[in-house]
């Protein structure tokens, strides 16, 4: 027991952790510039900042130059007030050349934004060790200069519609699966023993299929030139010119995660119908109730703890959903999890991806918890 | 009664038809793989079952090309090492929880199992900010931890499962003839419980081999896996050669598939 536990506080607890602490913890400007900042702390924030402030940053330019750091800070201000990547750069180059002061004038003279209060303020901002700021970003807020916080303007909230998309995606997931999955698991738990076995191993084939392949399977059947346009061609439903575009957008998308999470639908259906005797059916209809509504009052009602169990496992897989979506989603078929992503990967602004992360895995775990009083983890089943 | 019949064919066509919506594109492409041409489709001369239409040449692309069995000694390396690794913890867990005297126990179950729910995005983005800390992205070392990690929910839940039926007076008359914990352990419960140990060291494996978002942000060029080529071969150009990996992963699952049933029924009956 022991042993798990500390094996899994290391290998997932502490990842977990290092990116939560990510998201609001950012000392790459703090660790490089100290002296600047405590300088700046003496500055009204009127006017250019004292003498003092210069000489401090001028040396910490310098240092961070030498140790490589530069680049870091500048990209982390950067973010705060563009263009100032390239000030910092090109000055503490030009800075190479000078020994000794007046810093202010030096500085100005490279470049006139040393002049400006608003660099200034952007560095204490970025100086400041922990930050709420990529959880605002997350959800497409922004601190304002003096301090407060408003929405982003209308053509920068990207965030927000992302989330409600992928709460969308996920939910209209759930219901395919739902509608699919509902009338195979029936049929699979009431047929004859053999029979509902080789049955039931056509759902855990694809359960077992790795996820890479089915989604290259997609791409083969949904493309342009796929199996499926070619075969709409040929018996003339649509013409060549005419083919769909079913793959590489939020269609495809929708059809290869409801394939991939059907069997997480199935599964836990399939072994609540199982346990309904026969009998209960046969007994409302010898009473007079038609099939539907022996359906609706006799079976539905006993079928409900797998319809929640399996609902909630695939919206929760949904949610969190990355390779699909990556593959098969084109640009209006991307989610959440693609765009951590493209912060981890791209855009190298890890500290939002880990804010996005963050948001995500809070979802999960509410939904985690929730899946946990109503069905209890330790009976989740796996074929 | 009509009404009944017509109901019930209903049923049974739709059943058919998410069947085939289940195994269809799974099945497709297996015989593409054997497409002579560089597309994507069946050529006219496969419809014909001509045989110039049909060729071996992509699986000898595959064999040939030293990135794909390259590929494929990572995946085992990782994926068999995590395996170990995810199966000793996790049955140690299981024989734990299933101890009546074991305190918390459902908020330790709910914890060992979250690394299966957790968006693998997110355990992906932490592993590698964490891994690089301490020095252990771009190494197998690294992978096989992450994998492991991945992978011992699988065998927790499996092993969980099979000791439900366990018969803990089995472990006391074994104790009360003076065998020790370990040896109880050995030829008691193990012999009992191995179905679910192995049901769950496939899943783990099958976990691993198929990993592919940890491998994308933790993995370098060295530890390239068959899902990371894969990847690759989607995310550029993708060449029929995929088709013919993919078959062979599809070979692959029934393998698994058909093992773990094997195991389940000797374990019922």
């Amino acid at each position: 027991m022991l042993p798990l536990l500390v094996f899994l506080g290391v290998t997932f607890l502490a990842p977990l952790g290092t990116m939560l602490m990510r998201s609001v913890h950012e000392p790459v400007v703090a660790d490089a510039l100290p002296a600047t900042l405590a300088a700046l702390r003496e500055w009204e924030g009127e006017g250019s900042p004292p003498e003092a402030v210069y000489e401090a940053a001028a040396r910490e330019l310098g240092a961070a130059r030498e140790a490589r750091t530069l680049g870091q800070v500048a990209g982390r201000v950067n973010r705060l007030r563009s263009g100032l990547r390239g000030t910092f750069t090109r000055t503490a180059g030009d800075l190479e050349e000078v020994t000794e002061g007046p810093w202010r004038e030096a500085m100005a003279g490279m470049d006139s934004a040393w002049a400006d209060p608003g660099t200034w303020h952007a560095i204490r901002a970025a100086g400041e060790r922990f930050t709420a700021r990529h959880y605002l970003n997350a959800v497409d807020l922004r601190r304002l200069p003096d301090g407060s916080v408003a929405r982003q303007p209308e053509e920068r909230r990207i965030y927000l519609p992302l989330l409600w998309r992928t709460l969308l995606v996920s939910l209209a997931i759930t219901v395919f699966c739902l509608l699919l999955g509902y009338p195979i698991a029936h049929l699979i738990a009431h047929a004859p023993p053999r029979r509902g076995n080789l049955l039931l191993a056509l759902v855990l084939v694809p359960f077992w299929t790795s996820l890479l392949v089915r989604t290259t399977s997609w791409i083969v059947l949904l493309q342009t030139q796929g199996v499926i346009n070619d075969v709409l061609v040929a018996i003339g439903l649509v013409g060549d010119d005419g083919r769909l575009s079913m793959v590489y957008n939020m269609t495809g998308t929708l059809v290869a995660m409801t394939h991939v999470l059907l069997p997480f639908m199935v599964l836990p259906l399939y072994s609540v119908m199982r346990s309904i005797p026969p009998l209960h059916m046969r007994a409302a209809a010898s009473m007079g109730a038609t099939p539907a509504q022996a359906f609706r009052r006799v079976y539905w009602p006993q079928t409900l703890p797998g319809v929640g169990a399996g609902s909630l496992l695939v919206f929760i897989l949904a949610i969190g959903y990355y390779i699909t979506p990556a593959l098969v989603g084109g640009s209006s078929g991307q989610l959440i999890s693609n765009m951590v992503a493209y912060h981890m990967q791209t855009s190298l602004n890890w500290g939002l991806a880990a804010a996005l992360g963050a948001l995500l895995l809070a979802g999960v775990f509410v939904l985690y918890l929730l899946y946990d009083r109503l069905v209890g983890v330790e009976r989740m089943s796996l074929g | 009664m009509t009404g009944a019949r017509i109901g019930r064919f209903a049923h049974l066509a739709f059943c058919v038809l998410v069947f085939i919506f289940l195994v269809a594109p799974i099945i497709v492409i297996v015989p593409l793989s054997f497409n002579a041409e560089p597309y994507f489709t069946f050529t006219e001369g496969m419809l014909r079952l001509d045989a110039e239409a049909w060729s071996l040449r992509w699986y000898r692309e595959v064999l040939e090309n030293e990135a794909w069995t390259r590929s494929l000694a990572n995946s085992l390396v990782i994926g068999i090492s995590a395996t170990l690794l995810a199966t000793a913890l996790g049955t140690l867990a299981a024989l734990g929880l299933s101890n009546p005297a074991m305190p918390a126990r459902r908020f330790i179950t709910g914890l060992l199992i979250s690394p299966m729910v957790t968006p693998v995005i997110i355990s992906a983005a932490g592993m590698f900010f964490f891994y690089t800390n301490v020095g252990l992205a771009q190494t197998h070392l690294g992978l096989i931890l992450a994998h492991a990690t991945l992978g011992m929910p699988f065998v927790v839940i499996t092993v969980v499962a099979t000791l439900a039926g366990f018969d803990r007076n089995l472990t006391r008359a074994a104790a009360s003839l003076g065998a020790g914990p370990v040896r109880i352990f050995r030829t008691v419960q193990l012999p009992l419980i191995a179905p679910g140990v192995i049901s769950g060291a496939l899943f783990a494996f099958a976990t691993s081999f198929d990993e592919v978002v940890v491998v994308l942000f933790m993995g370098g060029l060295e530890q390239r896996t068959i899902p990371r080529q894969m990847w690759a071969g989607i995310r550029e150009q993708i060449s029929p050669a995929i088709l013919a990996v993919a078959t062979f992963l599809v070979v692959f699952a029934l393998a698994l598939l058909l093992t773990v049933e094997w195991l389940r029924r000797r374990a019922s009956t």
